[in-house]
């Protein structure tokens, strides 16, 4: 590996191989089947009874393939960040299973999880925040290689190397997190988390705290790092002109349900689900002619409170498109072509012979009804 | 020093700023946080201040309202308003500006209410700080009205709520409320979307644009979100490390930029009606500190076309024949900015091998 070099990333970059230790062929590597993530709330001094709970994330199911990069995207408060901390087992699922590359991991322990965690790094939204201040650069970096079994002799070149790959002075290895700036203590962030080579990357709003021109610089780097590390990520972000530029397919969230499953572009040009649309209208675009031309959907109203989640359709309080079923069945995750999943009675977009095409998708929540959607 | 191209107020200019400098000394030595910004403000016109974190553009804006004063703080330039010049105003003054002539709305709305006082008392409060002929009764009836406006429902009842039971959304309605309340000629919204969900930021932008419609009042919108501007903005002034770089009406920005900054911003941007084919133009290298800045053009250490000549600082002001008002801080003739400015088919900041080819 040309430590020194500064050069192009991809002829330099020996790459891990590909081993063939790995389980079946076909089998996701990642594989979520119904999760439930509940918060209890507590009241009460002397006794602590559960008044109720906060539905973070409740019933979703998905599966990441290797290569892929899925984006997920939502309002504050959908769930979005829970799920992917759920993922890496930071909180612990109510209900449901998370297979990595077949393993369920769902209730594995410390000892077991380790391999595990080895494979599936997470990259936080603030990059001030998930770095040890009174760590330097190369001190930060060298926890995760001595995971990996790397020799102690070997730690400064490695090191080097990753700052070298994430676009950042190897010389600063001696340096403190506090004296660089943000996007640069994001690359630390994504360097320490590639010191263990993941197979998953797990990037929780990794570019809202940076400026526009940086954060173009690290989508860029997420974008080569990808090429050249065949890694697999899962993007979770609230602009959905990010999650579009990075994405091969899109989840859409809210109050905690799955609303829509789409290849990325699809999903700009397609949306099914009317609360994909009302989420693409309340974006400006940056260009001030299509802005005035282009029709845009607007909802009113705030999400409503997850604690008392309304029932049937989570968003038919504020969908304008809502009828009376929507506010009595949970409506079915109905799959159409090309593997464009939405939630909803009265899906948009799609012409009357796609909706009798369409079949249930097995990532139907439990409690959803067997109504077909109706447009 | 001057162009000579306006004389201050003479030309129906609500707000005139000219040639403002503001520095802070620190420990580390003084920092020239805004480095001559010029820029004036029509009656009822919407103009977006924009720029990444560290370009002024936040101190530009609490200095009109004169809330960067410190002992630390040195000022030159003037800012007129109303036949006053707000930089060297007597506090006194300035108390009469702040709420009936300028009003400010802040980018978080939990820090910049009182967590522990209903919000009814705080919006009264302010109404009766600038009139005080007003009873505590009307003031409140006042208030009720103010929340209605800015949609915030069941409004006579809200005003007895804390500001912890609102979301951040309405907390952004309560904040442009109290702005409202004496009837400002000119807003000032420092990121007043920023910490919004964007379902909830088109609303507000909904509201300011209403607000605008409605009142006739000027809107300075200080922000680094391009998507915004583009939905309300009449005028544009971009500053990049301290000074303004270019500034145009939106179209002429958006459309036909001519600072190299200017085009790596609008490059950088992703965009959810662009595919992902390509990877995106970003702009290489990272801001200057403004405790050292570079010599001449502050943009040159990033900028792949810089020559020479951008060791000197280029002045402020209008390179095209055609546009009077579009002013901008760049050497390079307007005919190569057209060449160099297109990067694959959009505008954008090529990259230095780019260049070379």
């Amino acid at each position: 590996m040309n430590v020194e070099g500064n050069g192009d990333l991809v002829d330099v970059q020996a790459g891990p191989p590909t081993d063939g230790s790995g389980p079946a062929e076909g089998t996701p590597l990642l594989a979520i089947d119904h999760l439930r993530v509940l918060f209890p709330i507590k009241a009460g001094t002397v006794v602590n009874r559960k008044i109720g709970y906060v539905h973070a994330v409740d019933d979703v199911s998905f599966v990441l393939n290797e290569g892929e990069t899925l984006g997920i995207v939502g309002e504050s408060g959908c769930g979005k960040t829970t799920l992917i901390r759920t993922l890496v087992r930071l909180v612990d699922a109510t209900d449901g299973t998370i297979r990595f590359r077949g393993t369920d991991i769902t209730k594995a322990n410390r000892k077991d999880l380790e391999p595990i965690r080895r494979q599936m790094q997470m990259v936080f939204q603030d990059p001030q925040a998930s770095l040890n201040p009174r760590k330097r650069v190369n001190q930060i970096i060298a926890t995760p290689l001595r995971i990996r079994g790397v020799p102690k002799d070997r730690f400064e070149a490695e090191t080097r190397g990753l700052l070298d790959k994430v676009g950042l002075h190897p010389e600063h290895l001696n340096r403190f997190p506090h004296e660089f700036s943000g996007g640069q203590r994001q690359r630390i962030g994504i360097a320490r988390a590639l010191a263990v080579e993941p197979k998953l990357i797990l990037l929780d709003e990794p570019v809202s705290a940076l400026d526009v021109s940086i954060q173009a610089q690290v989508i860029n780097l997420l974008d080569e790092l990808q090429d050249d590390l065949h890694l697999s990520y899962v993007f979770v972000a609230h602009d959905l002109g990010v999650v579009r530029h990075v994405s091969d397919r899109i989840i859409v969230m809210y109050l905690g349900k799955l609303m829509e499953i789409s290849p990325a572009e699809e999903l700009y040009t397609k949306p099914i689900h009317p609360y994909t649309s009302a989420l693409l209208g309340a974006i400006p675009i940056p260009d001030p002619n299509e802005n005035r031309a282009r029709e845009r959907t607007m909802v009113t109203g705030e999400p409503p409170n997850p604690i008392n989640p309304p029932s049937g359709c989570r968003f038919h309080t504020r969908c304008p498109r809502a009828t009376e079923i929507c506010s009595t069945v949970e409506p079915q995750l109905t799959e159409y072509a090309n593997g464009h999943i939405a939630a909803c009675h009265h899906p948009q977009n799609v012409t009357a012979s796609e909706v009798v095409g369409a079949v249930r998708s097995d990532a139907s929540p439990l409690t959803a009804g067997d109504d077909r959607p109706v447009t | 020093m001057s162009s000579g191209a306006r004389t201050p107020s003479a030309n129906g200019y609500l707000l005139d700023v000219e040639d403002l400098k503001v520095s802070f000394r620190t420990e580390d030595g003084v920092v020239r946080a805004v480095d001559g910004v010029s820029f004036g403000i029509k009656p009822g016109e919407v103009v977006a201040i924009v720029g990444e974190s560290g370009s002024g553009k936040s101190v530009t804006a609490m200095t009109l309202m004169g809330l960067t004063r410190s002992p630390n703080a040195t000022f030159e330039g003037r800012a007129l308003f109303d036949g006053r010049d707000l930089v060297t105003a007597t506090d006194e003054d300035l108390r009469k500006v702040r709420g009936a002539g300028i009003a400010m709305v802040f980018q978080d709305p939990m820090s910049s209410l009182d967590p522990v006082q209903r919000i009814g008392k705080q919006i009264v409060e302010q109404i009766r700080t600038h009139d005080r002929k007003i009873s505590k009764a009307q003031a409140y009836d006042r208030a009720s009205e103010l929340m209605e406006r800015v949609g915030i429902p069941r409004a006579q009842e809200r005003l007895r709520s804390y500001p912890h039971e609102f979301s951040g959304g309405m907390r952004q309605r309560v904040m442009i409320a109290m702005a409202l309340s004496n009837a400002p000629t000119l807003l000032i919204a420092d990121e007043p979307t920023t910490a919004l969900d964007v379902t909830i930021q088109a609303q507000i932008l909904d509201e300011l644009r209403q607000l605008r419609t409605e009142t006739g009042a000027a809107i300075i919108l200080v922000t680094h979100d391009l998507g915004v501007v583009a939905d309300i903005a009449d005028r544009i002034v971009v500053m990049y490390a301290g000074r303004v770089v270019e500034q145009g009406t939106l179209d002429e920005i958006f459309y036909d930029p001519q600072h190299p900054y200017t085009w790596g911003l609008l490059g950088s941007i992703t965009r959810i009606d662009r595919d992902r084919s390509q990877r995106l133009p970003a702009i290489p290298g990272l801001p200057p500190s403004l405790l050292r800045p570079p010599e001449g053009c502050h943009f040159r250490p990033r900028c792949p076309h810089a020559y020479d000549r951008c060791t000197q600082v280029p002045e402020l002001k209008a390179r095209l024949a055609d546009a009077a008002d579009h002013l901008d801080r760049c050497w390079l003739e307007p005919e190569r900015k057209r060449r160099l400015r297109v990067v694959g088919d959009q505008i954008g900041l090529a990259s230095e091998e780019a260049v070379i080819s």
